[in-house]
């Protein structure tokens, strides 16, 4: 039995070694993760919280309790912009140390309630002001990213590992004989993933609403074409990746290293606030990330097309260009 | 007569014999093939091959396991590319109108999961612009008792006449069969031969690859022999044996066949369980063997067939 064993043992070692595209992958995906993470969590020590500065500028020494630690001091010159993000969690708390010293914190907020403690206890006369416009629940705020995720992994996982198994099994050979063109097929899969995921999307968002009292404040129309572009570019990215490989080792790596990324960097559980500009400026190239940012700005803001009309040209402009990439770069049969 | 080596090629270019009916290129020509497949050791599996297949034949490219017939098929098929060499359909280069004319039974297919007989039919119909009728086909194919199945749950001859199906549901003028009975029962077998002849009956031309003889003899007008990468024979079945045969054969097992004889003054090739002795004098042979004592009571004498053929010019079996 050991014996056989190492013989299998050995031949699958051998054929790793020699997928190289899978090897190069298996290595690649840990260190860019790694690299990811100590860019959005950085420094030596991970902040647990994000307390935005009224200020040009942050400086320790104005108040005892800038010199806390765990927690990311954001400077944010606009009252309104900041108490904005702080209804919105993109902030958990936002201070203005200059005497009297104030600070607005969202009342639903968990993180809120503990940098609130820990604000008063190093400075008790601080005043809590009344955080202006309807301040969000975090399960609200949350509520648009858990549905975009799972429409993410939904889309991009569900066509990319159909059109491989139909490429090994030689089904697609078999389609190749006839009239139908990779741009045909293509279009197919997308669609048929397409009224799926509307479908279950639309379950999940009437359900998940219906059980936290969710309601919307924007137009539920604008929301569900939303829905369908973003689903439309993720879909199509899935394809790109499936479109030329056999491996189910190298297109599943390829798939984690589009998915991850884009749920740490998208905002699904965490905003970005505060993390570096070029850090933002790549996540503002995923689709996801336009997806939710429009998604909050129509279901927490009642946002209208003017709002949101880049991110439905983005998503748009992306799902034809990630189609054609796909379509151009189709393989029928395994090489 | 029959041409051997320098095969017949239609050349668009070529000045036209001046005759009352228009001179029309063959239904399929390939000239001058090659395909290679790169590697540390690179493989040519088709060494130059150029072939033509009149409309309305059933073609037969014969030949061992390895020979190079599914990569000279798949080219001819537009599925895989060339190194080199070209394909014409009607004299011009196979595309879009070539896939709407051509039905197709690969060696090997998967077909999608969960659907039905009737549902992958229907699937394939609506993939070309014109065909038959999805019951028109069903009946031809003898499924009506398992439309309704699932096409995993099928057996090898009943997914084979499925293939067949799909392969005729766009009423195809060229109809490409790889290896379609390997792995049958003979049973299956047969029943499979007989729909090719109702296809063949309907005037349909057939390109046919298989390294069964009797397939071949049964079901092909012409033949190619595929060796190697490259057609070492081509005709009709009966004219490339009176070519290379005008004797009769004489099986003897080989373990009856002693040492002592095969210095005898014989055509003999050895095959791995029997011998087998070409001649044209039957009596002088017969002799020989009795006068070197060989044990005749297992001989059989039976004219040549086209296994005996590939023997001859490759000196292997084509089941090899």
């Amino acid at each position: 039995m050991i014996k056989r064993l190492l013989a299998v043992w050995h031949a699958r070692n051998l054929e790793f070694i020699r997928d190289r595209s899978t090897m190069i992958f298996v290595l690649f995906l840990p260190i860019a993760l790694i690299v990811g993470m100590s860019f959005v969590f950085g420094g030596k020590e991970r902040p647990l919280f994000k307390v935005g500065v009224l200020a040009q500028a942050v400086a320790p020494a104005a108040h005892p309790f800038l010199r806390e630690r765990f927690i990311d001091f954001v400077a944010v010159p606009k009252e309104a912009d900041a108490v904005h993000k702080v209804a919105r969690h993109s902030l958990d708390l936002l201070i203005d140390v200059n005497p009297p010293v104030r600070y607005w914190v969202n009342p639903s907020s968990p993180k809120g309630y503990i940098v609130e403690k820990l604000l008063l206890q190093a400075d008790p006369s601080a005043h809590r002001q009344p955080v202006s416009g309807d301040a969000v629940r975090y399960v609200d705020w949350l509520f648009p990213g858990i549905l975009g995720m799972n429409l993410m992994f939904g889309c991009i996982f569900g066509v990319g590992y159909v059109v491989l198994r139909y490429r090994k099994t030689g089904f697609l050979k078999r389609l190749h004989a006839t009239p139908l063109t990779a741009f045909e097929f293509l279009t197919a899969q997308v669609l048929s993933r397409l009224g799926l995921t509307a479908l279950v999307t639309t379950m999940l968002y009437t359900g998940i609403s219906t059980l936290i009292h969710f309601h919307s404040a924007g137009n539920l129309l604008l929301l569900f074409v939303l829905m369908l572009l973003g689903s439309l570019s993720m879909i199509a990215l899935g394809l790109t990746v499936a479109a030329r490989f056999s491996s189910e080792e190298m297109v599943g790596g390829l798939l984690n290293l589009l998915t991850w990324p884009m749920m740490l960097l998208s905002g699904v559980w965490f905003s970005l606030e505060g993390s570096p500009e070029w850090i933002q400026w790549v996540a503002k190239l995923f689709p996801l990330t336009h997806l939710l940012d429009a998604a909050r700005a129509i279901m927490l803001d009642g946002a209208g097309l003017e709002t949101i009309g880049g991110d439905l040209i983005y998503l748009a402009v992306t799902a034809v260009a990630f189609l054609a990439f796909g379509a151009w770069s189709f393989r029928w049969r395994v090489e | 007569m029959i041409d051997i080596g320098a095969p017949r090629s239609y050349d668009p270019a070529a000045p036209r014999r001046i005759t009352d009916q228009p001179v029309s290129p063959p239904l399929l020509e390939v000239r001058n093939l090659f395909k290679t497949y790169p590697g540390a050791t690179p493989v040519t599996a088709v060494d130059g091959v150029s072939l033509v297949v009149p409309e309305g034949v059933c073609f037969g490219l014969l030949g061992p396991n390895g020979a190079g017939k599914t990569t000279t098929i798949e080219i001819m098929e537009g599925i895989l590319g060339s190194s080199s060499g070209d394909v014409f359909f009607r004299g011009e280069p196979i595309g879009r109108r070539f896939k709407e004319e051509a039905g197709i039974l690969f060696q090997k297919t998967a077909l999608q999961d969960f659907l039905t007989v009737r549902q992958s039919l229907t699937l394939f119909r609506g993939l070309y612009s014109h065909g038959l009728d999805v019951d028109e086909v069903i009946k031809l194919c003898a499924l009506e008792k398992l439309e309704k199945r699932d096409t995993r749950k099928l057996s090898g001859g009943q997914q084979q006449r499925l293939l067949l199906a799909i392969a005729l549901v766009n009423d195809p003028t060229l109809i490409f069969l790889d290896e379609p009975t390997t792995g049958l029962d003979p049973q299956a077998r047969r029943n499979f031969w007989e729909l090719v002849q109702s296809i063949k009956a309907r005037r349909k031309t057939i390109i046919l690859t298989t390294h069964y003889m009797e397939e071949a003899e049964l079901l092909c007008d012409e033949i190619a022999i595929m060796d190697r990468g490259r057609v070492i024979a081509q005709g009709t079945p009966r004219a490339l044996l009176r070519e290379h045969f005008d004797e009769v054969l004489l099986e003897l097992p080989r373990q009856e066949f002693p040492e002592a004889a095969r210095g005898l003054p014989l055509k003999v090739i050895e095959a791995s369980d029997r011998v087998e002795i070409t001649t044209n004098d039957l009596d002088g042979t017969l002799r020989t063997l009795m006068d070197a004592h060989v044990p005749l009571k297992d001989l059989r004498i039976r004219p040549p067939n086209l296994e005996d053929l590939f023997l001859e010019l490759t000196g292997k079996e084509l089941r090899a």
